[in-house]
């Protein structure tokens, strides 16, 4: 099938295209040059065009997703999607089930989702749900944070075991990125303790959350990992948490990254920037993370922007999750995982009369707004946990529009959001570019697979999102409601070259594909750490190590990066 | 106040969803509009006059208008969900989810009810003259935010879990109830004339429940005292009352429980 899509008004950061009226041509599924033969064209006069949106950190499918929408049966009845339109019916507000997740960011021109915290136990789980997530490409980043191996090969010194070891794991778990959540944290709450600060004790191990975090950047460079380490410090949540923030942010400056990615992802860094230090003086201390990312080259990071909804907090931060329950006294739940890490799960109502969200929701737009390079800070809610991913548009509509912002802190939040935070003080907006930064081209290059994604370049995939929004009338600072209303559903989603969405309507639910990073190290190494394996598989493990890995076969549309790594010995 | 007359022709083969039976549905629309709106049998779309006979006038506002339902209808479920005000009367039983999520109005039912009924409510005026089932004005599955408002009176006995999570309005049973009434309790007033089975009040916070006698009490529960012809939440009460505080199983315990002795 052939595509064109005409006199469309296009923008795409990565081939420096902005704002342009240009044609996208579209054979066999990729952006080419020229058209063959007999093709079909849309007309996009007056419409904005943009590469397929690219989620990088949404928790749309995995184990405690599911445990979440278990823990919530009022979330499920909040919203029901019928059956219709040949579409499987789904439900759930801030858990929309897993076909209904992919309609929904078809919808809004999303192309590609990534779940960002797989225990790696979970993985057979996780890829049976991704499985049935339809029309969007995804992946999973396993979690490292509280890996008796890793801990153990950082105690032995073995770096070069320990980079065999997450090798095995990517393979094993059919993961892409190396995901580190509270590292270490979750291993001291199987003692009912945590890990607050990088220098802290972990417990059985002596190592360090610091010695996590650089023994695996250094195993994630040295693996030639597409993306670079995926990680949510220790202390997320608490006030006074930015010292722990900038300190392991700190950690990335020494390691250089294989590609011209960067060599650490901040992620959620609303969460990770409170000032002051108790609930009551809590403050927003957006601009001192801001200073520190502008001033350095090596972090990237996510806004984690809360909506001011009622979500669910899904994170594999078991101890946070028990801190928010002390908090609201509503249930929660404990999905611990052997040898591996501690999710908790607990629902969340975020008020606009609360001070504390207010301010929060203050510091996921200020980051946004005070980091200059807008590749450096991209746009995600932390699905569920800031809110639920179907309020991006609205998020957009904040970051384009300065009179929407005053509107809410004059007239929405609670005032506490003005004497918290620098918000008001910020004129800047949202350029349609910038935009296409945050929500695409930034996360392709961020994950390092902007060859394929992310961009209209020749060569790229036939993934394409076409809004009823004309940038040369409209004004979205003044006309902010049209904006949210343009981004909230596509006229088009075009994936692979095949029509997805058609005004606003889902037409086509095709398989996407599941990237997944295979980096083959040297063998003799690899046969020395499987001794390891085996013998840690016999001894804790309540799985047999022949049973654990999730075979190729699994994934219905598996696509392996292989990466030569066998300079690794 | 105009009438509308709903006359059982037919039972459903399985559960009819109802929904649509509602004064704000049928508010400003003819007979014939009404008898044409969907229901649910299964997953099979019907006509309302599938199953009813429609007669009788709608007013222009919900307000103004009532519905009586002559005949049986323990198998249609969720009548009246939702109803803001107008008037509901049941002259027969009625099925699963009556009056849930109800903000006001007034609903009257000759007969039983079935579970599940009236939950999440949050005003109106409610009256059961035969038995409630399980769940009456309790929570919906998973939710911590219970019945908020209104009352409801059943004149026969109800079931098991009654009132979870309940934040606000009355319930007043006067046969026996079941277990567990007013668990996960925070706020209101469950009153039970007769006899109630075990864990009254299990885990409750805050609120009040007064039973004429309970089977055996939870052990979260303190005895404080005991009073003669108390005054509960303004009601007054006749006979020797046991007061207890609980329930301790949650720190947070300021739930008050009153036995009859």
């Amino acid at each position: 099938m052939e595509f064109e899509i005409k006199n469309g008004i296009v923008f795409d950061p990565l081939n420096k295209v902005d704002g342009e009226r240009k044609d996208i041509l579209i054979r066999d599924g990729r952006i080419v040059e020229k058209l063959k033969g007999k093709h079909e064209t849309i007309d996009a006069a007056g419409r904005l065009v943009m590469p397929g949106g690219v989620e990088i950190h949404s928790h749309f499918a995995g184990g405690k997703e599911t445990a979440g929408r278990l823990l919530r049966p009022e979330d499920g009845a909040r919203v029901v999607y019928p059956k219709q339109n040949g579409l499987r019916s789904g439900s759930g507000y801030s858990m929309p089930s897993s076909f209904t997740a992919g309609y929904l960011y078809a919808q809004m021109g999303y192309t590609m989702c990534n779940t960002p915290a797989m225990p790696p136990l979970f993985a057979r789980h996780t890829h049976e749900e991704l499985g049935d997530v339809p029309i969007v490409d995804k992946s999973a980043y396993p979690t490292f944070d509280g890996n008796w191996f890793v801990m153990r090969y950082l105690k032995e010194g073995d770096p070069d075991k320990l980079a065999a070891c997450v090798a095995w794991f990517m393979r094993a778990t059919k993961g892409l990125v190396i995901k580190i959540v509270n590292p270490g944290g979750t291993e001291n709450w199987g003692w009912g303790k945590n890990a607050v600060g990088i220098d802290d004790n972990i417990i059985g191990f002596d190592v360090t959350p610091a010695e996590i975090v650089s023994g695996l950047l250094e195993a994630n460079e040295r693996l030639k990992l597409p993306h670079s380490i995926h990680l949510h410090p220790n202390n997320l949540g608490k006030p006074g948490n930015i010292e722990t923030t900038i300190e392991t942010l700190e950690l990335g400056k020494s390691v250089k990254s294989h590609s011209d990615r960067q060599s650490v992802y901040l992620t959620h860094a609303q969460f990770h920037s409170f000032g002051g230090d108790s609930w009551k003086n809590f403050e927003s201390k957006a601009d001192e993370l801001a200073k520190y990312i502008n001033s350095c080259d090596h972090v990237v990071c996510d806004t984690g922007n809360v909506t001011l909804d009622e979500t669910t907090t899904m994170t594999s931060d078991g101890p946070m999750e028990y801190f928010l329950h002390n908090l609201t006294h509503l249930k929660w739940v404990n999905k611990d995982v052997e040898l591996e890490t501690a999710p908790g799960i607990t629902p969340f109502i975020y008020s606009r009369k609360n001070p504390v969200h207010s301010v929060q929701w203050a510091i996921g737009l200020e980051l946004a707004l005070l980091i200059d390079d807008p590749f450096k800070v991209l746009l995600a809610t932390d699905h569920p946990n800031g809110g639920p991913f179907t309020r991006y548009p609205r998020i957009i509509a904040w970051l384009m529009s300065e009179p929407y912002r005053k509107y809410y802190m004059d007239e929405r939040v609670h005032k506490g959001a003005q004497k918290g935070s620098s918000l008001a003080t910020l004129d800047r907006e949202y350029t349609f570019s910038d935009i296409a930064v945050v929500t695409r081209a930034g996360q392709a290059k961020a994950l390092g697979l902007s060859e394929l994604k992310g961009h209209l370049g020749v060569g790229a995939h036939g993934d394409v999102a076409i809004y009823d929004i004309d940038p040369s009338a409209v004004d979205p600072s003044k006309d902010y409601k049209a904006i949210e209303k343009g981004f909230a559903k596509t006229a088009y989603t075009i994936k692979d070259g095949e029509v997805i969405v058609r005004d606003g309507a889902i037409v086509a639910t095709p398989q996407g594909r599941t990237y997944w990073a295979n980096p083959v190290v040297d063998h003799e190494l690899d046969r020395e750490m499987a001794k390891d394996l085996e013998q840690y598989f016999k001894k804790y493990y309540s799985v047999n190590l022949a049973n654990y890995p999730v075979q190729k076969t699994y994934l219905k549309r598996g696509r392996e990066i292989q990466i030569d790594a066998r300079d690794v010995k | 106040m105009k009438e509308i007359v709903l006359k059982v022709k037919e039972q459903p083969r399985v559960g009819l969803e109802a929904e649509n039976i509602a004064p704000a549905v049928f508010a400003g629309k003819s007979v014939s509009e009404i008898s044409a709106l969907p229901v649910f049998e299964g997953n099979s779309e019907r006509r309302l006059d599938d199953f009813f006979e429609v007669t009788g006038v709608a007013a222009e506002t919900s307000a103004e208008t009532r519905i009586v339902i002559d005949g049986d209808v323990s198998l249609t479920k969720r009548i009246g969900q939702g109803m803001r005000d107008g008037e509901l009367r049941v002259k027969g039983s009625a099925g699963m989810h009556l009056g849930s999520k109800m903000r006001g109005g007034k609903i009257t039912v000759d007969g039983d009810c079935e579970a599940y009924c009236f939950q999440e409510m949050r005003g109106g005026t409610v009256h059961i003259k035969g038995n409630a089932g399980n769940y009456l004005g309790s929570a919906v599955r998973g939710n911590w935010r219970g019945m908020r408002g209104g009352t409801i009176t059943v004149d026969g006995n109800a079931g098991s879990e009654i009132a979870t999570f309940m934040k606000g309005g009355k319930i007043h049973v006067k046969g026996d109830c079941a277990s567990f009434a007013g668990v996960h309790m925070n706020k209101g007033l469950i009153v039970i004339d007769g006899r109630s089975e075990r864990r009254i009040g299990a885990e409750m916070i805050g609120g009040t429940v007064v039973a004429g006698a309970v089977d055996a009490m939870l052990v979260g529960f303190t005895l404080l005292e005991n009073v003669k012809d108390p005054e509960i939440e303004g009601e007054k009460f006749t006979g020797t009352y046991k007061k207890y505080s609980g329930d301790h199983a949650d720190t947070r315990a300021k739930g008050t429980v009153w036995v009859k002795e």
